[in-house]
């Protein structure tokens, strides 16, 4: 359809411009910049000696260590979102379907709301809580007879609890949303023919929200697999990933060239993951 | 009110296991800065000291100051043209529209590691380098598609008919968006608003890699502090920001009801 009328569409055109010149101004046009960069030898404003070259690409795949770095970014990912999914799906399951009324409505502003809150913060809680005889040792000591010592901090389960932390509120709202549009007589029906809970649960509750869980999946994996300031605080020398590798090209190395082609790897494999989900996605709304 | 059933106990037990996850370590971090001992011993011993210390911390306070203007800033240019470009996508049907909406989802779902590394290198080619107008530049593009999004679904609930009846009589268009529209969807532009505020107070990486570094917002210079070492004088301002960021958004979600039952 058009415009009804010429005014309209320059209406429209003068309302939506702003808007859309500063997404190109600060989203789109910065990420061509990159792609145009990943194929430099050497940063223009660096050296005038710079020509196009595919050896930041070969880089990539000449050392083991950033293929061995990807794939323990996107192991942590996996590991991330499951332990997310686990735990929030069925948090998810009694705020939509057990809890009603009021509480129902706070318990759930009570769940997301660390998530709008400040995510370094919330690391470094976690820093203060694992540290060795920090928090959690001193009350785990208190409460058992026998000494233990944790030593969980600056490892690699420290990330873990550190990002699903950060993450979990995500899987609970978008799982939420889902659970809460069944229409109450599908399950009814179920249960008055005699289906066990688990026959629900896998033939109509699942296959409905699964559009919602998977929609918390992929935003939860997708920025995981580009975390670097989690790993920085909670993980120490076990905190290697490929997300620090490419914060350092840019902040200790310099090698920005080089660093972009590291970003595009990894933006390739967000849209290959993006494009995985879209089907089921597309079905959530 | 009938009494929950065993699985109904079961489910609330559960509910509260995952808040106290949730909620147990930022309140352990906030006692911390109460907390006399300077390496977070126990036992606690009741102290304002660390809140002392960092009122006379002269980083600390420019840097918040600075985190506090920029998102003010953040705040109006998202608001204002987010707004206006939510208006013209639900009010006018036009050839590409489904393009101007898919181009909101990138700054949202691409990691901002990767959304971050590439203002840096474009920022510096064109010459805006880095520093406060850059990290401005970032904010409100990585707030505009959430003030959108929130005032494009207040939007849903208008009756388009209104700005019909309005324009039938014979206002003008600016008219009609300034004395129709934009008074049924305000607690809509107010509930944007205060997410963009949030997305640009406790933004950490995109300022991150755009700051300048003896000119930083809040979150980096903490980010900093953290990795030297640190001491109790972080919980106190990790503590504040903490509280004025959940108190932002509380507000946000009483008026954007996502999740709660759409009036």
């Amino acid at each position: 359809m058009a415009f009804a009328t010429r005014t309209d569409a320059a209406r429209a055109g003068g309302m939506l411009t702003p808007a859309y010149v500063w997404l190109a101004a600060a989203i789109f046009l910065p990420l061509s910049a990159m792609l145009f960069f990943s194929m430099l030898s050497a940063a223009p404003f660096v050296s005038s000696d710079w020509r196009f070259t595919t050896a930041n690409y070969a880089a990539f795949f000449s050392r083991s260590l950033y293929p061995y770095l990807l794939a323990r970014s996107l192991g942590l990912s996996a590991i991330v979102t499951a332990l997310c999914v686990l735990i929030g799906y069925p948090c998810a399951y009694v705020l939509a379907r057990q809890i009603r009324g009021r509480s129902r409505e706070a318990l759930f502003l009570l769940i997301i709301l660390p998530f709008w809150s400040n995510s370094l913060v919330r690391i470094f809680s976690w820093a203060i809580v694992l540290r060795g005889n920090g928090f959690l040792e001193v009350a785990i000591n208190a409460v058992l007879p026998f000494p233990v010592s944790l030593s969980l901090m600056f490892s690699f389960t420290a990330i873990v609890i550190g990002l699903v932390h950060s993450y979990l509120p995500y899987v609970v709202l978008t799982s939420y949303l889902a659970l809460q549009a069944i229409d109450d007589s599908l399950v009814e029906a179920a249960r008055s023919l005699g289906a066990p809970f688990r026959t629900i649960l896998w033939r109509i509750l699942l296959p409905l929200s699964l559009p919602g869980l998977v929609a918390g999946a992929v935003l939860i994996f997708v920025p995981v697999a580009g975390s670097f300031m989690e790993a920085r605080i909670l993980g120490g020398r076990a905190g290697t990933l490929y997300g620090t590798v490419i914060e350092d090209q840019f902040v200790a190395v310099f090698n920005w060239p080089l660093g972009a082609a590291l970003s595009f790897i990894l933006l390739a494999v967000v849209f290959v993951i993006l494009g995985v989900a879209s089907p089921v996605l597309r079905r959530a709304r | 009110m009938n009494m929950p059933s065993a699985s109904g106990v079961v489910g609330r037990v559960y509910v509260g296991l995952v808040l106290f996850f949730l909620y147990a370590p930022i309140l352990v971090m906030a006692l911390m800065s109460f907390n006399a001992s300077e390496f977070y011993q126990l036992p606690f011993h009741f102290t304002l000291e660390w809140y002392r210390r960092l009122s006379g911390n002269e980083q600390i306070l420019r840097a918040a100051a600075r985190s506090l203007w920029i998102a003010v800033a953040t705040t109006i240019f998202a608001t204002t043209i987010g707004t206006m470009a939510a208006i013209a996508l639900f009010r006018y049907e036009f050839p590409g529209k489904r393009v101007l909406q898919a181009m909101l989802f990138p700054p949202i779902a691409i990691p901002w590691l990767i959304t971050g590394t590439s203002m840096l290198v474009f920022f510096f080619w064109v010459g805006i380098g880095r520093g406060t107008p850059a990290v401005i530049l970032g904010h409100v593009a990585l707030a505009l598609p959430y003030v959108i999004v929130v005032v494009a679904a207040r939007l849903e609930t208008f009756d388009i008919q209104l700005e019909e009846a309005a324009r039938s009589l014979g206002a003008s268009p600016w008219r009609v968006t300034w004395a129709v529209t934009l008074p049924w969807i305000a607690s809509g532009v107010v509930a944007g608003a205060l997410f963009a505020f949030a997305v640009s107070f406790d933004q950490f990486v995109v300022s991150y890699f755009l700051a300048q570094p003896g000119d930083a917002t809040l979150p980096v210079v903490i980010y900093t502090s953290i990795r030297k070492g640190f001491t109790p004088e972080i919980n106190a301002i990790s503590t504040i920001i903490i509280v004025i960021s959940m108190a932002v958004m509380l507000e946000a979600s009483r008026r954007f009801r996502f999740g709660g039952e759409q009036r």
